[in-house]
C-alpha cells in the first residue's frame, strides 16, 4: 500500500507546481474572456421566484416577458419538477414589477411567489464597497497574523498559497459560470481562513523539525518528512469537512448549493496549496538563499565561485524517480 | 478509593450530567423549538429603510427614533406577530416581518414616504398650478406633535403642539389667513383643510370636530408620521414564502444529519475507539452550540446552518490533530499515558493557533455581513471556539479517565483501519 508517510514530495515539485499553473492560467483567461457572473447583490436587479404548480419550460416564459417588455429579462427554470420559475430582470420599482407580475399571470395563468429580492442600484454599490472593504480587512488580518507568526519566507510563500487559493476558487466560478455574489464572498473568506489553517499546521511541523534537524538531511528530505508526519492530519480533517459541506452541497436545496460548491473547492484548493504550494515556494527560497550566501561566502575567501551541487540545488526535473538517490546525495548541506 | 476505581465514577457522573442535561433540554425545555429562525427559514419580508439627508436638514440621531417610532406604529397594522426594527449604522433602519402574508400590503405600508407641509391658500394655488414658487408655510419639521383627544365638549379633536420656531411661522400664517383654509398635506396630498377661525400665537393649535375619535386619532398619526423631518427611501425588500422557508429548513435538517453521520462514520473507521470517543465529544459539541445560540437569542440562517454543518466538519479537526500527534508520540515508543498527556499539551498550541485566522474572518463577516451571512459568521465563530473547548477539555476528560479506569489498553485503540500503520 502507498505509505502516505513517506513519499518524495518535494520530488515532484514541479508537478504540483505545474497542475496549480494550469488551472489558474484557466481561470485567469476564463475571468479575462468570459468575465465573472455577478449576482444580484453586486450587479442589482430583481429577482422572483415563482412557482407554477405545474411543469414550465423557458421558451414559453421568455415569450411571455417578450411580450410584456421585458425580453431583458434572465429566465430559468429549476428544481427536479420544473414546476419553479427563476425570472431576473433589472431592478424594478414595486409599481413595476407588480406590472411585469400581472403581466406575466396574465399570459401564463397564476403563479405563486416564493422568493422576491430587489437590489437597486445604490444598493448594489453600496454592497459591492462593503464588501471589498471585509475582504481588505480580513486579508490584511490574515497577513498580519502570518507575519507575526512566522518569518517572512514561511509568511509570504504562506500567502502565495492564499492568492493561489483565491484565483483558483474565483476563476473555476468563472469557468462553470456559477455566481458571484455575497455568500460566495463569505465562503471565500472562511476557506481562507482554513487555509491558513492548513498552512501553520505544515509549517509548524517544518519549523519543529528544523530546530531538531536529522543528520545528514537534506531540506527537501525535512520537508518530506514533516509533510508525511501531518499529512494523515490534513486528510482527515478535509475529508471530515468536505463530508459536511457536501452534505449540504447534495442535500441541502438551491439557495445554499452554491455557497457549498464555494467551500468543497476552496476547502480542496486550500489543502492542496498547504501542502502541494506552500511548502514547495518556501523550499524553492530557501535554497536560492542559501545558495546566494554561500556564493557570497565563497567570494569572499577569494576563491572562484564554485556553485556545487552541494547548495541544494532544487531538482528541476520533474518527480523523475531516477534522480532519487543522487539528489539525496547532492542536498545533504541544505539546511 | 484506587486511581482506576476514581476515574470510573468520574466518567459515570460525567455520563450521567450530559445524559440529564440531553433528557433536560429535549423533552422538559426543549431547547430546538427555541431557536430563533431567519426569514430565510421561516419565511418573511425584510425592507431597508434609509432616511436622506436634505441640504438643510442632515439626518440626526433623534429623527431616526423618531423615524422608529412611526415605523412601528405603521407595521403594528399588518398583524405580524413579532416584528423587528433596528437601526444599522447611522440613517438605516432594517425592518422584519417574519410571517408577513401580504407582503405588497406591507411594503405599501411602510414604503408611504410622509412628507407633512402646511400651506396657506395662496400657495396651495400656486402649487395646484405647478407654480415653482409655491412655498409652504410650514413644514412637518416645525411640528413637536399631534394628539387626539375629546373636548370637554365631547367633540373629538386634534391637538397640534409647535416647535418655537414652528410655533411663530404658525402665528404667522394664522393672523394672515383669518377666516381662510390652512391646507395640510401629506406627500403632496391634502389630507384636511381646517379654517382658520383666529390668529393662533400659542403655538398650540386645535382642529376640530371630527365624526369619530377613530378619525381624529388617524389624522394625528397621519401627522405625526409627517413630523418625520427627514425624507426616507425604502429598498432592498427581500421576500421569502413560508413555503420555501418550511422546505429550506427541511432540507438543512437533512443535510446536517447525514453530515454529521457521515463524519461519524469517518471518524470510527480511522479512528476506532478514539473515534467514537470524538464522535461523542462532537455530539456534545452539537448540543453546547445549540445552547450558546438560544441562550445568546442569535438567529439561525440558512448559511447559518451551513456554517454549524462546516463547523462540525471542523471541530474534528482538533480531535484529529491530537490522535495524530498522540499515534507520533506512541510510535517514538512512549507508553499510552504519557503518549496522551505529550500529544494533548502538543496539540493544544496548534489547535488554538490555527484556529485564529478562522475567527478572523468570522469577525469580519459579522461586522460588514448583514442577514443570513452574519448569521453564518456568528454559527461559525461559536462552532469554532466551542470545538476547541469540546476538543480540548472534554475529550481529554474523557480519554485520560478511560485509561485510568482501564477502559483503554492498547495503543490499537487509537488506530483505525486504514489510519496508517500502527509501528511506524
Amino acid at each position: 500500500m502507498l505509505n502516505l508517510r513517506k513519499l518524495s514530495y518535494m520530488k515532484a515539485k514541479w508537478v504540483f507546481i505545474g497542475i496549480s499553473l494550469v488551472i489558474t492560467l484557466a481561470g485567469l483567461i476564463s475571468m479575462g474572456v468570459r468575465g465573472l457572473n455577478y449576482g444580484l447583490d453586486f450587479q442589482s436587479g430583481t429577482r422572483i421566484d415563482i412557482s407554477f404548480g405545474h411543469q414550465m419550460n423557458t421558451a414559453d416564459i421568455r415569450n411571455a416577458l417578450v411580450g410584456i417588455g421585458h425580453g431583458d429579462a434572465k429566465v430559468q427554470v429549476v428544481g427536479t419538477d420544473k414546476h419553479e420559475v427563476i425570472i431576473v430582470t433589472r431592478s424594478l420599482s414595486t409599481e413595476d414589477r407588480r406590472t411585469m407580475q400581472a403581466g406575466l399571470e396574465a399570459k401564463l395563468g397564476k403563479f405563486d411567489v416564493l422568493a422576491m429580492d430587489d437590489v437597486g442600484p445604490e444598493f448594489s454599490k453600496e454592497l459591492v464597497n462593503t464588501t471589498l472593504l471585509a475582504v481588505a480587512v480580513a486579508s490584511i488580518g490574515m497577513l498580519i497574523y502570518m507575519t507575526i507568526r512566522f518569518e517572512y519566507r514561511f509568511a509570504t510563500a504562506g500567502i502565495i498559497a492564499l492568492l493561489h487559493d483565491a484565483l483558483i476558487l474565483t476563476g473555476v466560478f468563472s469557468l462553470i459560470g456559477k455566481e458571484i455574489n455575497i455568500p460566495f464572498v463569505a465562503a471565500l473568506l472562511t476557506m481562507l481562513g482554513y487555509s491558513i489553517n492548513d498552512t501553520i499546521v505544515v509549517y509548524d511541523r517544518i519549523r519543529e523539525n528544523l530546530k531538531k534537524c536529522k543528520k545528514g538531511e537534506g531540506l527537501e528530505e525535512l520537508v518530506d518528512r514533516s509533510i508525511g508526519e501531518v499529512i494523515w492530519r490534513s486528510i482527515g480533517t478535509s475529508l471530515t469537512t468536505l463530508l459536511a459541506i457536501a452534505a449540504v452541497y447534495v442535500f441541502g436545496g438551491p439557495t445554499t448549493k452554491d455557497f457549498a460548491l464555494a467551500l468543497l473547492i476552496g476547502i480542496t484548493s486550500g489543502t492542496y496549496s498547504s501542502i502541494f504550494i506552500a511548502s514547495p515556494i518556501w523550499v524553492l527560497w530557501r535554497n536560492a538563499d542559501e545558495r546566494k550566501k554561500l556564493q557570497a561566502k565563497t567570494a569572499a575567501k577569494g576563491k572562484a565561485a564554485t556553485p556545487t551541487a552541494t547548495a541544494g540545488k532544487p531538482s528541476a526535473g520533474g518527480g523523475k524517480k531516477a534522480s532519487a538517490k543522487s539528489a539525496k546525495a547532492a542536498k545533504s548541506t541544505a539546511k | 478509593m484506587g486511581l482506576s476505581q476514581r476515574s470510573l465514577v468520574y466518567l459515570l457522573i460525567f455520563l450521567v450530567v450530559v445524559a440529564g442535561t440531553a433528557g433536560y433540554f429535549t423533552k422538559v425545555n426543549p431547547v430546538l423549538g427555541k431557536v430563533r429562525l431567519g426569514l430565510d427559514l421561516q419565511g418573511g419580508m425584510e425592507v431597508v429603510i434609509d432616511a436622506v439627508d436634505t441640504p438643510d436638514h442632515p439626518v440626526t440621531a433623534e429623527d431616526m427614533t423618531k423615524l422608529t417610532k412611526v415605523i412601528n406604529n405603521r407595521i403594528n397594522g399588518l398583524g405580524v406577530t413579532e416584528p423587528t426594527i433596528y437601526q444599522s449604522g447611522s440613517k438605516r433602519l432594517i425592518v422584519q416581518l417574519p410571517g408577513v402574508k401580504d407582503y405588497e400590503q406591507a411594503l405599501d405600508v411602510i414604503g408611504r414616504t410622509a412628507f407633512l407641509e402646511f400651506y396657506d391658500q395662496e400657495n396651495f394655488v400656486k402649487l395646484q398650478n405647478n407654480d415653482p414658487t409655491a412655498k409652504p408655510v410650514l413644514t412637518g419639521d416645525d411640528l413637536k406633535k399631534a394628539d387626539a383627544v375629546i373636548r370637554s365638549t365631547g367633540e373629538n379633536a386634534v391637538t397640534l403642539d409647535f416647535k418655537p420656531e414652528g410655533a411663530k411661522k404658525f402665528a404667522a400664517a394664522t393672523t394672515a389667513n383669518v377666516g381662510k383654509p390652512i391646507y395640510i398635506l401629506l406627500d403632496k396630498q391634502v389630507i384636511q383643510a381646517p379654517n382658520v377661525e383666529e390668529a393662533i400665537t400659542s403655538g398650540q393649535a386645535q382642529i376640530s370636530p371630527y365624526q369619530t375619535y377613530g378619525e381624529a386619532q388617524n389624522i394625528a398619526v397621519m401627522l405625526n408620521a409627517g413630523a418625520i423631518p427627514v425624507k426616507i427611501s425604502v429598498g432592498r425588500p427581500t421576500v421569502v414564502s413560508a413555503a420555501l422557508g418550511r422546505d429550506s429548513l427541511a432540507k438543512s435538517k437533512t443535510a446536517g444529519l447525514i453530515g454529521a453521520a457521515a463524519v461519524v462514520a469517518f471518524m470510527v473507521l480511522f479512528y476506532l475507539g478514539s473515534g467514537a470517543v470524538a464522535s461523542f465529544a462532537l455530539a456534545l459539541y452539537a448540543g453546547l452550540t445549540l445552547l450558546t445560540l438560544v441562550a445568546m437569542h442569535a438567529t439561525l440562517t440558512l448559511h447559518g446552518i451551513a456554517g454549524f454543518i462546516l463547523s462540525v466538519g471542523m471541530a474534528v479537526d482538533a480531535n484529529i490533530i491530537t490522535y495524530e500527534r498522540i499515534k507520533d508520540e506512541l510510535r517514538l515508543g512512549r507508553t499510552l499515558r504519557s503518549a496522551i498527556d505529550t500529544g494533548y499539551n502538543n496539540a493544544m498550541r496548534t489547535i488554538v493557533d490555527s484556529n485564529v485566522t478562522t475567527l478572523i474572518a468570522g469577525a469580519v463577516l459579522f461586522f460588514y455581513g448583514t442577514g443570513t451571512i452574519r448569521g453564518f459568521a456568528v454559527t461559525l465563530c461559536i462552532g469554532v471556539l466551542m470545538s476547541m473547548f469540546t476538543a480540548v477539555v472534554l475529550s481529554r476528560f474523557l480519554i485520560r479517565n478511560m485509561v485510568n479506569a482501564g477502559l483503554i489498553k492498547t495503543p490499537r485503540w487509537f488506530f483505525g483501519a486504514w489510519g496508517g500503520s500502527t509501528h511506524a
